[in-house]
């Protein structure tokens, strides 16, 4: 593989760059791979990676129903956090803080990411104290937190709504300085290049149909394009993770639901932050191209849609320009949905599964994109090792009968109750 | 915007609608011995169809009543709509 440097570039200018190699080919699939992951989106294309880095499990093949960055890898907001209370999500995703810091060079693929920090609004004396608990959790299990005082956030982003008689008048707030955002495609197309060139095969336009089980064992997969056999398999397609347990009669604790994001014209540089609305579901972060990136709360229904509804852009964007008012001024330069694989407790599943050989990696609610170098790193830890490992032992399929709900805030697929 | 007819007061748009989920889930009979499995599945486990779902809405800016609708899910089409008691065939 071509190594990305100043040097190639130079180099390759010569030519017009018109001889560089491609990032990733394009296999015809062999008849038995060692693992199968079904789901060519970051968190697929990270675990084929990390099987192939940390497991030296290398004849492995992606199989991806559209093509590498279609899905929700290039439908996010783009943000990378890991404050969270509950030990489970906060150990998981401060790994993954470490696995994004170094991603750039371990990748040889400038991800951009820009650790500019998140701030989560508070708009009460009781939602100050539950964002020093929080804050306090957070701490203590290494991860940075500082609470800010109505003064503090004044001096970070002057552009939010601080007059007296608002609704929802900003107490404060919690934020991570640590937090920030990436380049959602380059981390697609990173770990696509690198895993291509570890002897991964990457297999678009390729559907699963069909699970081949013989005796309690996996034994591979149907597919559009022919029967694949595989020791084992690996499931992780977020928002059609549903569809694939019908074909294996597996009813799951998930929801599929539909999440709209939206980005305004581009303006010039305003807010250096990620900033969520404490008293609803909102957030916004500038691109580095200008736009503001917003999202907030689920369509509210049972979806497959990939396209959102009005209703709820409205109701999520209201609460935006509550918060900041000068949002109202902008101009809409383009909504988009994507389907979320939304658990019971909002809290993530990797694990094996009742088939041996078959492993799910699924429930990523509204936080799969920052999830996206653990996930993958513990799932193929899952997958090569037959076991979970302590950093996803908590995300467990069977916690729902058992009772271990890792419910952070009380939140999964019924936006009606939150 | 979806627009839902409700049986009572007829068709209204999902403003003035709350969604309830899936409606074929039933809670287990209440005199008789639950196990884990039936609990799990009437809590937690659901089949989120891709396609044609029978789902639980109430018109809580209308009659506030329960309601059912069939909808597809990928699409969005809105097939027919039903009282709460109503058994669907």
């Amino acid at each position: 593989m071509q190594k990305y440097s100043i040097f190639n570039l130079v180099k390759n200018a010569f030519s017009n760059h018109e001889n560089w190699d491609l990032a990733w080919k394009d296999p015809t699939p062999k008849e038995e791979y060692d693992v199968v992951i079904i789901g060519g989106g970051g968190h697929g294309l990270a675990t084929a990676y990390y099987l192939a880095k940390e497991h030296n499990i290398t004849d492995v093949a992606i199989i991806e129903k559209g093509w590498i960055g279609g899905g929700n890898v290039g439908r996010n907001t783009t943000i990378i956090r890991s404050n969270y209370m509950h030990d489970e999500n906060g150990l998981f995703s401060e790994f993954g803080m470490d696995l994004w810091r170094k991603m750039s060079q371990d990748l040889n693929y400038n991800v951009m990411f820009s650790p500019r920090g998140i701030i989560n609004l508070a708009h009460s004396d009781a939602q100050m104290n539950a964002y020093a608990r929080r804050g306090n959790s957070m701490r203590l299990n290494g991860i940075d937190a500082v609470l800010l005082n109505r003064e503090q956030v004044k001096e970070i982003i002057p552009m939010a709504d601080f007059s007296e008689n608002v609704r929802f008048p900003i107490f404060g707030g919690l934020m991570q300085p640590s937090a920030g955002t990436a380049r959602h495609d380059a981390v697609a197309w990173g770990y696509a290049r690198q895993a291509d060139s570890m002897g991964v095969d990457i297999i678009q336009n390729c559907e699963v149909t069909g699970f081949d089980v013989m005796a309690g064992k996996i034994k591979g997969i149907r597919t559009s394009r022919g029967n694949i056999k595989a020791k084992k398999v690996g499931i992780c397609v977020a928002g059609s993770t549903n569809i694939l347990a019908e074909k294996l009669n597996m009813t799951l604790p998930i929801e599929t639901h539909l999440l709209q994001a939206c980005v305004s014209e581009p303006v010039k540089p305003v807010l250096d932050n990620v900033v969520t609305f404490g008293a609803g579901h909102f957030y916004v972060s500038q691109s580095d191209k200008g736009e503001m990136v917003m999202g907030g709360d689920l369509d509210g229904y049972n979806s497959y849609a990939q396209r959102g509804n009005l209703p709820t852009l409205q109701h999520v964007l209201t609460e935006g320009i509550a918060m900041m008012p000068f949002l109202s001024k902008l101009k809409m330069l383009r909504t988009w949905g994507g389907i979320m694989d939304m658990s019971m407790d909002g809290s993530p599943i990797i694990d094996k599964t009742h088939i041996e050989g078959l492993y799910l990696n699924c429930g990523w609610c509204y936080g799969g994109f920052k999830a996206t170098p653990a996930s993958g790193w513990t799932f193929a830890h899952t997958i090569a090792q037959d076991r979970v490992h302590e950093l996803n032992a908590g995300y467990s399929l069977n916690r729902f009968s058992t009772g271990n709900l890792i419910d952070e805030k009380g939140l999964g697929t019924k936006t009606w109750i939150s | 915007m979806l627009y839902i007819n409700c049986p009572h007061c007829g068709m209204r748009s999902q403003n003035e609608f709350s969604y309830g989920g899936d409606a074929s889930v039933k809670r287990p009979e209440l005199n008789k011995e639950v196990s884990d499995q039936e609990w799990d599945d009437f809590v937690y486990n659901r089949k989120s169809l891709r396609g044609k779902h029978l789902e639980l809405w109430q018109h809580i800016s209308g009659c506030r009543q329960w309601i059912k609708v069939e909808r597809d899910t990928s699409t969005h089409e809105i097939f027919r709509t039903f009282k709460a008691n109503e058994e669907v065939a």
